[in-house]
Order: structure tokens, then C-alpha cells, then sequence
């Protein structure tokens, strides 16, 4: 199986926004400032007041979205290693695998839960 | 499952990977996460996380994923300078040899002590980092002198909370138990998941206190554990799906904790047998939470009463729950207060020293009992000139510290006894750090005949004050052992192994014994190698080396529970507390030798809009500082370009109907000023703070401005600690208002003004003659 059939499973309602994905990925590629293979973004803070599907009274999550500089650490992976990404997540709420595979696990995971397949 | 034996495996292309246990520099607290570290040709070349490391299983922050950007960085100092004291200020240094450095320092002190006695040299600490093992040894043992300083007003640090968890429990600090002594972690079959943790005034995630790994919090989330945060700010971590927040006035946490206490005593929800056994002065307190009920509480702190009582009946009848409490209880003049509240809620509903409680120990333990042991080397009368200790019992009983505040008043005045030199381990104490008003710290330490710094960049603190800058190494390139808690509450040691070498850079500890062999041989046999110190320490200890720590990677010792109950607390073997009374003091026999009312009570802020009303319209703000961020330590971290892509300015945090009433859109500069000082940073914008409360981070100075004086990295710029008075204590000494405390804001153009900082600051404006130090609460 090829690196395309490969994803991240993120399950981001525990991404705490720690930047340590981020951070690793710059590092691991030799990243300059202003590039990153993987970037966190801010969803919320606001207030769900109202809102019929609301489970919390604030929306507040940070989620964590592979760029088109990822390429899933192809050397690593070949090596048996994980991803520079979701070994160091501080929340351990990163999986690699392949895709089949990570879609099952992903409808046992609850809510908020992004599956990626940036290649 | 154990840590294999081999930490260092060779590679066919020549590299080397070396397992160890970080601590720091770069600072952090000793968290001792896993960490392996990939050396090719001498050269750091990778940074990643150890999954056979029982806590942090391969999970690193951007701190340690940033090392060889830090390693490596151009600014850093590898080998020992010297500057004339006439040019302190300038970037005037000389590279030195460390032979040159000891004897310099050597001829310093022997001059200090023959001119004006030991005691006229002060060592000054950090906070986290290594050296807090160390700078006490260096103070009493190396130097021999009494006077050993952590300059923050009121010990606003750690200290606070491990004095008071002394003094009523007889024990070091308690933490919430997360498994952390045993190799299983929560497949322990005595572990029990906590079913709620009061996380009090604490940022756990980005600041992983004092060794505590904050994300063991989502790890136990997972679990089924859910968070009661108590904080001004509604945190991430405070509005996850089953967690809550109680939203408080700045402060005001004593209230709230009388206020629980009131509920948890007349709804009946305590553990009636834990009270009757183990605690002492139960129908006291309960006449004195009888003047906090819930509509009171409301009132003084914001919190609706039906969120008092609905976490006091979660806390009575749910079990296990954990306690975490954070530096907000030492920042606070009403800290002492409540930290005593905070514990009694902790015994009244069972917390103490169960399964999925408060985990409890000795107050000190291996290293962290040898380095307070080495004040031994002072002759008694030598000791008892420790700076502000006879006036302050309550302080120095616990504490082997100066009390702060007197140590700068005695720099200012000369009283009792002049202070002539100032040695700065790991500490930049005039950016917004470790000191209330830095300015006056600054100006008062301009004075020192002779000054030593050791840290391994150039901080506003070494430029301004320094004539020797002694160049630490980073963990990866020493050798040493971690302890979370310094000894106080250790779920492991760990053994810091050296991957290379960079410069020529010496650890707080090789300084303390190669200077100790100098100065006091006598305290100092000679060892081969710091690895050879730490193996007779841990052969004591647990009968074997540092070979053998290294091997085993960590050891995590076990736990016993309940020990109070097993006669494993006491000093006679008897079951309860090592405590005056030999239970948990609920009613403090200490404080009330010490002329400190032994029960709690609220007082309100000092300089709030209740308690100052003629400057409530001037300064309409209450605000609150210091919310950690995963991209720094305090104020380290500042001159390496990812942290800085990341969190590149100080911001100060607005609800957004308040910025809009000041006309401030989100990213303008803006000023925060009361009568004590000033301090410029970024708005952003957060409806989750509360409209009354601005927030402000700490730690800001720029290390890509120019460094001489008078800019000093532009430390004077974002200092937020110029807003906190000197000496606004509680009555035994500790306690800053360092997160409460009243102000303004308003838009400004840049980080630049047209008002020159250093000689406002200087003058102290408008607050110089409010008086300080009030006395207790009628």
C-alpha cells in the first residue's frame, strides 16, 4: 500500500492547542519560518446559546490540519516509527494508519473527530 | 513495563542516541519527560520523545522539541566573560577561563567576608529549573553565607504552599494522584480513576508545575474524570464537555473556599470519621464558616451561590476527588488563607493521602533534603543573620530562604547589615519574574561591589548588573538527576544523562564543588565526576550508582496509601499527622504562635475597587497575570524565532465589550498602568474572560533590542510586574497581589512612547506614599 492510502486520525476535541505537532514537523523537515507541515487552528471561543445540537455552552476547539508540505514522514513510517506528529502529541489524540482502518476507528471515537488524507 | 537497560545505542552510520530524563536549562520545571537525544559527530542532530518512559510515553512540548534551535543559537554563551564593574550596563564582556572566573570570584568572596562578613553575599535563585537543587548548597556550603534569596514578594512560588502543607499537614506538597509511582500507572489495582479535580488557579497543561506532567489531566479526561477549573479566565481545558467553571473575581478565592467549606459543614456532606479522627479545631472552623454563606460568597466573589453549593455537594458526594492547586494560592496576600481552606476542604471530604486523591509525603526527601542540609556548614550565629528570618517565623521555619521584601529593603537601606555582593543563579530577576517593583531591585543592585551571573544567554539581569557570566550547560549536556517536586513529592527519580558537549559550560552543581574545593573543602570531597556524587546519594538511597539509575532510565519507588493510618507519617511511628497536634490542623497551631489568626479568613484585595474606592474610577480594571504558554518558561524561550512565530508579543486579554468600550481593536498596543507602574503589549480578544478582569502574560523582555543600558532588551517595556507593589504580604510573610490587582488599559501607538519608562518606573509615580502592609482582617 502507498503512502496515499495512508492518513491522520485526529481526534481534536482533545487537541489542547500545545503547537507540539507544529513545532516536531517543522523541525524533523527543516521548515524556515512562515512554513509548516502541520498547522493548529482556533475554533471559537464563542457561545452556543441557543444552539439546538450544542453539547457544552461554549464552542472552543483547536484543530490541527496537515499542509501540503506533509508527506505523512514517509522515511519514518518506513522505518516503523510513527509520525513526528502524533508521537509527540501532548493529548495522544493522533493516529496514523491506513485509511479503512482509521475509519473505523474513528465512528468509535464520539464527536469531533477529523480523519485527513493529505497525499 | 521497566525502561530497557541500554541508554545509549550507536548506530552503523556513527551516531549516537542517548535516552535521559530532561530537566533543564532551557528552563522548565522537573517534569523529567523522556527524551532521546541523536548525536552525530559531537553534534545535536535530533530531539524526540522516549515511549518507554512510564508518564510522558514518547510525548515531548515545543520546548524540548525546540533544543538544537536553542543549542545552537548564535546569542548563546559557552564560555565564561568578565566585564569591569564600571562598565556594567555596556556590552563590554571578555572572554575568561573558568580558572580565571574562580579565581576572580575566589578573591571576591575571601574580600567580602574579611570587609563586611559572609553574610553581606546574597545568593539569588530562580524558579523550575535545576538550581533550585543547587543554589542553596552553593549559598551555605560553597560560599557560607546565610543569605540565600528567592526574590519574589511574598516567596509568591511554590514556597507558600509547601510552608503551609508543613505547618497543618506535616507533610510536602500534595498532588493529585495520577498514578505517577507506579510503573503500571492506572493499571495499578490500588489506583482509582478521581471522579473530579478541583483545578484551582492553575494552568496544568502549558505550565506542568513543579514536575507535575500536565497532560495527565487529559489522560485521566479520558478516563471519565471531569474538571472543576476555578480561574477570572474560562480556559480550554475549563468548558470541555463535563467540565466547569467557577468565573471569580481576581482574589477573591478565599471567600470561595469558606464558601464551599460553609455548604460542605451544614449540608452535612464531610466524612464524619476522617474529621473525628484526624482532624483538630473542626467546631471552630465551623463557627467561622458560618460568616461565609453562599449570598455572601456571591457577593464578594462573583460566583453564583448555586455553583457554591453545587461543587460542594460534588465534592462531598463523589469519591475519590483530587485537588489541584496552583500558583494563585501563593500570589495573593490571602494565599496563606487560603491554602489552609483549600487543604481542609481536601480532609473534610477525604482526599488526603487515597487512592485518586492527594498523594503525600515526607516534606523532603533525597536530594531536596541534602540541599537545605547544607546549611550545617554555617556556625549557628552566622545563621541567625539570615535576612528578615527572626521577623518572620512563619516564613523562616519552612523556608531556608531570606524573606524577600526585608532582602530588598535591606539593599536599599543598609540595615541590619550591608549587602556588598549578589550572586544570580539561573534568575532574571528584573524582568517581570521573580520581583514586584524590578526597577527598585535594579537600582538597588546596581550597588553590589561584585556580581555573578550563571545562565546561558545575556538577560536584561546580567547586562544590567553582572561582572562574571559563568555559562551553564543545557540537560543535554550535563549529567544530573530529576525529581519532580524537588524531593517533596518524587513519583520518580530520573537520571539526566550528557549527549555532548558545546563550549565550555559548567553545572550548577560541578560550580558548587569545584568553587566548594576553593572556599570550604571541607563540605566538598573530591569526586571524579558528578556522576560519582550522585552514586554515593543514590547508593544510600536505594543501593545502587548512577550506572544503575541510568540502566533503569527512572525508578519510580511505589506508594504507600494511607500511611496516616499505618503509623508511616509521624516521627514517633503513631497513626495521624506529623503535625503540633498530630492531626490535620484545621485550626493552625502555628499560626496562632506566630500571631496569625489559626483559622481562615477573606481578605479583600488590596487594591481593588472595593478596598481602594478613591481610585476606582482611575483604575476601573481588575487585573490578573501570568496564564502560562506552551512556548516559554517564565522568561526563557524569548530569542528562539519558532517560539516567538508561535506567541511573538506579550498580549494583554480583553472581553471584547470592554476593548470596544476603549476604543482597542484586536492586535492594537495598548498600555496597562496603576499607581504602581506601567507596562505596554497586544489586545486580543477573549468573551471568555470576564468584562470587569484584563490579563496580562509575564516574563517579556526582547532579546533582538539593543541590550545596553539604559533599554536593557527593552525589559522595562512589557513589565507587568512594575504593577505590583513591594511588600503587600500576608502576616506571615508570603503572599503577592501579583494576580489581583487594579488598573487601567488604553490604546497606544507601539511598543514605544513618548515617556521615557526607566525614569517614570524610577520615580515610582503617583502610588509612592500608599501605605503598605495591612494587618489582619477584624
Amino acid at each position: 500500500m502507498s503512502n496515499t492510502e495512508y492518513g491522520l486520525l485526529i481526534d481534536y476535541k482533545y487537541c489542547s492547542g500545545c503547537h507540539a505537532c507544529e513545532v516536531a514537523c517543522k523541525q524533523y523537515l527543516g521548515l524556515p519560518e512562515g512554513l509548516w507541515g502541520i498547522k493548529v487552528f482556533e475554533k471559537g471561543p464563542w457561545k452556543t446559546e441557543g444552539a439546538a445540537t450544542a453539547t457544552a455552552e461554549w464552542e472552543w476547539e483547536y484543530v490541527p490540519v496537515p499542509t501540503g508540505l506533509c508527506n505523512l514522514c514517509e522515511d519514518r513510517v518506513a522505518d516503523g516509527k510513527k509520525p513526528m506528529c502524533v508521537k509527540h502529541c501532548l493529548a495522544f489524540c493522533m493516529d496514523y494508519g491506513p485509511i479503512e482502518e482509521l475509519s473505523q476507528k474513528m465512528l468509535e471515537k464520539g464527536a469531533k473527530v477529523a480523519l485527513y488524507k493529505p497525499l | 513495563m521497566a525502561m530497557p537497560e541500554e541508554w545509549k545505542q550507536q548506530t552503523e552510520d556513527g551516531t549516537y542516541v542517548i535516552r535521559t530524563c530532561a530537566w533543564s536549562p532551557p528552563g522548565d520545571h522537573p517534569v523529567g519527560c523522556g527524551v532521546l537525544l541523536t548525536v552525530k559527530d559531537g553534534k545535536l542532530v535530533g530531539v524526540e520523545g522516549d515511549e518507554d518512559h512510564p508518564i510522558t510515553q514518547g510525548r515531548l512540548c515545543p520546548r524540548c522539541l525546540d533544543l538544537i534551535e536553542y543549542t545552537y543559537h548564535p546569542d548563546r554563551i559557552i564560555y565564561p566573560m568578565k566585564r569591569d564593574p564600571k562598565d556594567r550596563g555596556k556590552d563590554a564582556w571578555e572572554q575568561i577561563t573558568w580558572d580565571e572566573a574562580y579565581d576572580l570570584i575566589e578573591s571576591k568572596v575571601l574580600e567580602m567576608k574579611a570587609n563586611y562578613g559572609a553574610e553581606s553575599i546574597v545568593v539569588f535563585g530562580g524558579t523550575g529549573r535545576e538550581a533550585c537543587l543547587y543554589y542553596y548548597p552553593l549559598g551555605f556550603a560553597t560560599l557560607q553565607t546565610p543569605n540565600v534569596c528567592y526574590s519574589q514578594s511574598g516567596w509568591s512560588c511554590y514556597g507558600p504552599r509547601c510552608s503551609i502543607t508543613d505547618y497543618i499537614l506535616g507533610a510536602g506538597y500534595p498532588e493529585i494522584d495520577y498514578a505517577g509511582y507506579f510503573e503500571e500507572r492506572f493499571d495499578h489495582p490500588e489506583f482509582v480513576v478521581p471522579k473530579y479535580i478541583v483545578n484551582w488557579g492553575k494552568a496544568p497543561l502549558e505550565s506542568n508545575g513543579d514536575g507535575l506532567f500536565g497532560h495527565v489531566f487529559i489522560d485521566l479526561m479520558k478516563l471519565g474524570t471531569k474538571i472543576i477549573n476555578i480561574d477570572p479566565r474560562i480556559t480550554w481545558l475549563g468548558c470541555r464537555e463535563g467540565n466547569m467553571t467557577l468565573q471569580l473575581k481576581p482574589g477573591s478565592d478565599t471567600a470561595l473556599a469558606l464558601g464551599i467549606l460553609n455548604v460542605l459543614i451544614n449540608d452535612d456532606l464531610y466524612d464524619h470519621e476522617f474529621v473525628e479522627n484526624f482532624c483538630y479545631g473542626f467546631d471552630e472552623l465551623t463557627e467561622r464558616v458560618q460568616q461565609y454563606s453562599p449570598e455572601r460568597v456571591e457577593e464578594l466573589t462573583w460566583v453564583p451561590k448555586e455553583q457554591i453549593i453545587e461543587v460542594a455537594h460534588i465534592l462531598g458526594e463523589n469519591h475519590p476527588c483530587s485537588i489541584a492547586w496552583g500558583l494563585a494560592v501563593d500570589q495573593n496576600p490571602n494565599g496563606v488563607q487560603l491554602g489552609q481552606a483549600i487543604i481542609s476542604i481536601a480532609a473534610l471530604t477525604n482526599m488526603i493521602d487515597v487512592p485518586g486523591g492527594l498523594t503525600c509525603g515526607p516534606p523532603e526527601a533525597m536530594l531536596g533534603a541534602w540541599r537545605m542540609e547544607a546549611r550545617s556548614w554555617l556556625p549557628q550565629e552566622l545563621w541567625e543573620k539570615r535576612i528578615g528570618a527572626a521577623e518572620w517565623p512563619g516564613l523562616s521555619t519552612a523556608m531556608a530562604t531570606t524573606q524577600p521584601d526585608e532582602t530588598l529593603e535591606a539593599l536599599e537601606t543598609g540595615k541590619p547589615y550591608p549587602i556588598k555582593m549578589a550572586w544570580f543563579n539561573s534568575s532574571n530577576l528584573i524582568s517581570p519574574t521573580n520581583s514586584a517593583q524590578p526597577h527598585r531591585w535594579y537600582a538597588a543592585l546596581k550597588k553590589m561591589e561584585f556580581s555573578v551571573v550563571q545562565d546561558l544567554f545575556m538577560t536584561p539581569t546580567a547586562m544590567g548588573l553582572a561582572d562574571v557570566f559563568l555559562p551553564l550547560p543545557t540537560f543535554a549536556e550535563h549529567e544530573g538527576v530529576v525529581l519532580p517536586h524537588y524531593g517533596r513529592n518524587t513519583v520518580f527519580v530520573g537520571a539526566m544523562n550528557k549527549a555532548l558537549t558545546v563550549g565550555d559550560t559548567r553545572s550548577d552543581i560541578q560550580v558548587c564543588h569545584e568553587l566548594g574545593h576553593r572556599l570550604n573543602p571541607d563540605a566538598w570531597p573530591h569526586y571524579e565526576d558528578m556522576p560519582a556524587f550522585f552514586g554515593d546519594q543514590l547508593q544510600a538511597e536505594f543501593g545502587f550508582g548512577f550506572d544503575g539509575l541510568r540502566e533503569r532510565g527512572l525508578l519510580q519507588p511505589g506508594y504507600t496509601y494511607q500511611k496516616y493510618r499505618k503509623g508511616l507519617m509521624r516521627w514517633d511511628g503513631e497513626p495521624g499527622f506529623n503535625t503540633v497536634t498530630g492531626r490535620v490542623e484545621l485550626y493552625s497551631t502555628l499560626f496562632e504562635a506566630w500571631g496569625e489568626d489559626p483559622l481562615p479568613y477573606y481578605e479583600e484585595p488590596r487594591y481593588s475597587q472595593i478596598s481602594q474606592p478613591e481610585w476606582a474610577d482611575e483604575y476601573p480594571l481588575m487585573l490578573t497575570t501570568g496564564a502560562r504558554k506552551f512556548t516559554s518558561f517564565h522568561s526563557e524561550h524569548r530569542q528562539l524565532k519558532t517560539m516567538r512565530e508561535i506567541d511573538p508579543w506579550p498580549t494583554v486579554e480583553f472581553n471584547p465589550a470592554t476593548a470596544k468600550a476603549y476604543g482597542v481593536k484586536e492586535g492594537d498596543w495598548v498600555c496597562i498602568e496603576n499607581m504602581f507602574g506601567m507596562a505596554r503589549g497586544v489586545a486580543e480578544f477573549a468573551p471568555t474572560i470576564d468584562p470587569r478582569v484584563i490579563h496580562m502574560t509575564h516574563g517579556w523582555w526582547y532579546p533582538e533590542q539593543d541590550g545596553e543600558e539604559p533599554n536593557l532588551f527593552g525589559v522595562w517595556k512589557s513589565n507587568v510586574n512594575s504593577l505590583i507593589p513591594h511588600f503587600e504580604t500576608g502576616i506571615l510573610g508570603f503572599g503577592g497581589p501579583f494576580k489581583s490587582i487594579m488598573c487601567k488599559a488604553y490604546k497606544v501607538d507601539g511598543i514605544d512612547g513618548d515617556v521615557n519608562f526607566t525614569t517614570r518606573a524610577a520615580n515610582n509615580f503617583k502610588g509612592a506614599e500608599l501605605k503598605s502592609r495591612s494587618r489582619m482582617q477584624d
